[in-house]
């Protein structure tokens, strides 16, 4: 399991992004992962949820898109998507290729974030 | 209030991509070839590695080792008895090394004055499969032991790697091993993966697994989980 450890990079990389954005508060996160990023959604809430706690990105939503594999099929001269990933084959014609055009990501895409109200 | 909204596109892997960058022109420079072993607890790979530093030096070839653990510096001292340079890592619980815990354990030592180096990751099929370690080939053992549909339950892991070993293969009649479900599931996961069987115990094997490694170390290919350059497409790999 190394899904905790992968939250506190992310929870590091957004704390990063969002000072040099000015601050505030994060109050989701959008993020995706791809079917070979070998990130299991579930284990990286729980991680997310308790290394966020403190942190600008606590209690933060995360809104998570899974992608699945784009293998570039040189018979078919296109890409196509695979319906797993046991079979690096073209669903199509069969050709089998290592060429993966999508699938490996693990990536934050947008925050959204809160100004902090100024203390008085 | 309405939350402004930030892009930030950035991977969470990115941090060990550029390290892996950095060790790749290291080892690059320096004229080491790196193999990453990766493969479930028990599969052989440390003894298949004192045997291949044995090996290695006794044909007057520089190997050396970096030994990854969750908690015991065992493996380190079994290797240390082929009489090639030897480290521990430690990873206290972590599952898996990063390419940052490589570049602390290579402090003070002198690469140029090796021919190979060996990183044995940590026995996980899981968590290493997405850690570029800046290798030229990672190398996947199977043992005769397990599953042949392993390949097809860790398909990230069998799917980044460049050769797989199919290992202890003189138990391989005892345990009723189907070789024919094995290369079925390693062509479906890794199309064309380069495959050798070999028994570090027995010797069986052992001389194709050199010839792999210099030809490896002859042709100094791009490791198919190389990190892609900064900028770049995917590895295409």
């Amino acid at each position: 399991m190394h899904e905790l450890s992968l939250a506190e990079s992310l929870i590091e990389q957004v704390e990063r992004a969002v000072e040099a954005a000015g601050g505030g508060h994060v109050t989701a996160l959008q993020l995706s992962i791809g079917a070979l990023a070998g990130v299991d959604a579930a284990a990286l809430r729980f991680g997310f949820d308790v290394a966020a706690q403190g942190t600008r990105l606590d209690g933060a939503t995360l809104d998570i898109t899974l992608l699945p594999v784009i293998i570039h099929c040189p018979s078919c001269d296109a890409g196509v998507e695979l319906p797993d990933i046991q079979h690096f084959r073209c669903p199509r014609c069969g050709t089998p290729s290592l060429d993966v055009r999508q699938g490996r990501e693990l990536t934050i895409e947008t925050v959204e974030v809160l100004d902090e109200t100024p203390s008085p | 209030m309405k939350p402004r909204v930030l892009e930030i596109r950035q991977g969470v892997f990115e941090k060990n991509d550029l390290l892996a960058r950095d060790l790749r022109a290291r080892f690059e420079a320096a004229g080491v070839t790196v193999f990453n072993l990766v493969s479930s607890p028990g599969a052989g790979k440390t003894l298949l590695l004192e045997r291949t530093l044995t090996l290695l030096r006794e044909g007057g070839l520089r190997p050396a080792a970096l030994v990854g653990d969750v908690a015991t510096e065992n493996d380190a001292k079994r290797l240390a008895r082929s009489g090639a340079p030897t480290r521990q890592i430690v990873t206290a619980g972590n599952c898996h090394l990063e390419a940052g815990m490589i570049g602390r354990h290579l402090e003070g030592w002198p690469l140029d004055d090796l021919d190979f180096l060996f990183i044995e990751n940590v026995g996980n099929l899981v968590c290493p499969a997405h850690y570029d370690l800046g290798e030229n080939a990672r190398v996947v053992l199977l043992s005769v032991t397990e599953g042949e549909d392993k390949p097809l339950k860790y398909p990230p892991m069998f799917h980044s790697a460049d050769a797989a070993l199919i290992t202890k293969i003189d138990l391989a009649e005892a345990t009723g091993f189907d070789r024919a479900a094995v290369y079925e599931a390693l062509e479906s996961v890794r199309p064309g993966i380069e495959t050798l069987e070999l028994s570090a115990r027995t010797g069986q094997g052992m001389e194709a697994w050199l010839d792999y490694l210099l030809r490896v170390r002859a042709t100094s290919p791009l490791a198919a989980f190389a990190s892609p350059a900064p900028g770049g497409e995917g590895t295409g790999a």
